[in-house]
């Protein structure tokens, strides 16, 4: 028996050609993708062992030699996918700025300091019931160069894995109200508003800890497989 | 664990250009690899290959930051994956690599040429390698196939069989002359003449 993971789920997903994100235009393919049916080799997927996420791989704050500079928080959520059930042992990485919204990679040079403290990447892996968590410093704003004083809402980069190679995802997690939002073509590019905000993530005051950090939830939902499987050869 | 159902997916978003220090930090950076470009383990059986290539975008400028996924069965056509119900794996062979493209836009894996797999009617497939490229600029990520050069099983293959005659090429890892274990060389182009072939899946 085989599940299959129907194509209209794509359809939240944003354009490939998106040209108000300029890197977009030369990098989104001009053919048409040719539609195929899933065969093992879709619908089968990495598995991970206890040694791919180490003890402390989830905090990012004790990564460094002392404490990083930042507002601390706890960013977690629960992996599901569209029919709604938990994707239990699933790989979560997440990588992101520091407080000041610089990155760690060699290829960011814009004037705001690195921290010696914090290098923004982490890893879990969802608990058996779909649940993961991490504990981080609040990413900064930062400047890029696709138009006039262009600027990123804060976010933080997530990729996670799920039960296939085609279920596979990488997005960014958004924090709630940015005024930046508007103006950010990458958000943007994903057309329907429903859609987009399942990328923010929501302020968690019930799960914040008190005296040490705010937390905020973020689940994030992989492609589904059909609610009736279908049955294969 | 009751759970409303949700109302669709989480969109995707581009990898960006500084996922190199989380995803593949390769030894430049202060984090570990959680996978690598080497899909070989000692106790793997199969004959050992190397799949190299360059990125290209649209204008045929190389892409410095494109990261590749690969998926694969073993040597016996088999995944490393319990949802694979034909049989368990007989080695340590996870079957999935990962690799950011250099300064010049190549990237290499090495690995094991991959058995047969049956299509979802039974048929066999010809032996390929399932994989995803990422860059920024791509909102989502884009699926491709590595077929390899002088397959026999190349003619019968149901999946090729749905790629335009002339467009089946951009499929084929080319073989590299040369003494050792085989190199297939996969060039992958984003956009234009030799656009790579990419599937909806």
């Amino acid at each position: 028996m085989t599940l299959v993971y129907p194509v209209q789920s794509l359809a939240a997903h944003p354009p490939r050609l998106s040209p108000a994100y300029k890197s977009t235009v030369k990098r989104s393919p001009t053919k048409p993708l040719i539609p195929m049916r899933h065969t093992l080799s879709e619908l089968t997927g990495p598995v991970y062992g206890h040694e791919t996420v180490r003890e402390g791989d989830h905090d990012l704050t004790i990564h460094g030699k002392g404490e990083p500079i930042g507002e601390r928080i706890i960013v977690h959520g629960h992996v599901l996918d569209e029919d709604g059930r938990g994707v239990p042992n699933t790989l979560v990485e997440l990588w992101q700025a520091n407080s000041c919204g610089r990155y760690v990679h060699v290829v960011d040079q814009h004037p705001a300091p690195l921290d010696p403290n914090f290098t923004g990447a982490g890893r879990a892996q969802t608990d058996a019931e779909g649940y993961y968590r991490f504990i981080t410093i609040k990413p900064g704003a930062y400047p890029w160069g696709n138009h006039h004083n262009a600027w990123r809402p804060a976010h933080i980069h997530f990729s996670v894995f799920g039960h296939s190679f085609v279920s596979r995802l990488v997005t960014q997690m958004y924090f709630p109200g940015d005024p930046l939002f508007p103006f950010d073509p990458i958000f943007n590019s994903v057309p329907d508003e429903k859609a987009r905000n399942r990328m923010i993530s929501s302020f968690d005051l019930e799960n914040t800890k008190p005296d040490w950090a705010l937390c905020y939830r973020f689940n994030i939902v992989l492609r589904g497989r059909n609610a009736t499987p279908m049955e294969n050869k | 664990m009751s759970q409303a159902k949700p109302d669709g997916v989480t969109p995707s978003q581009t990898v960006g250009p500084y996922f190199a220090y989380g995803l593949t930090p390769s030894g430049k950076y202060d984090w570990n690899d959680a996978f690598n470009n080497n899909l070989v383990t000692p106790d793997t059986s199969g004959e050992r290959i190397r799949v190299e290539g360059t990125v290209f975008d649209g204008d045929g400028v190389p892409v410095v930051d494109c990261m590749l996924e690969i998926w694969q069965a073993d040597a016996q056509g088999r995944f490393s994956d319990p949802q694979d119900k034909r049989a368990l794996p007989n080695s340590s062979f996870k079957g999935f690599g990962r690799i950011g493209t250099d300064a010049k836009g190549a990237y290499a894996f090495g690995t094991i040429k991959p058995g047969v797999v049956p299509d979802p009617d039974g048929k066999p497939q010809a032996p390929h390698i399932v994989l995803a490229v990422y860059a920024r600029g791509m909102l989502l990520h884009l699926y491709s196939r590595i077929y390899f050069d002088g397959e026999a099983a190349n003619a019968a293959d149901p999946v090729l069989a749905l790629v335009p005659a002339d467009r089946r090429s951009t499929l084929i890892a080319t073989r590299q002359p040369g003494n050792g274990n085989p190199v297939y060389r996969f060039d992958i182009h984003l956009q234009g003449d030799k656009e790579t072939v990419f599937f909806d899946v």
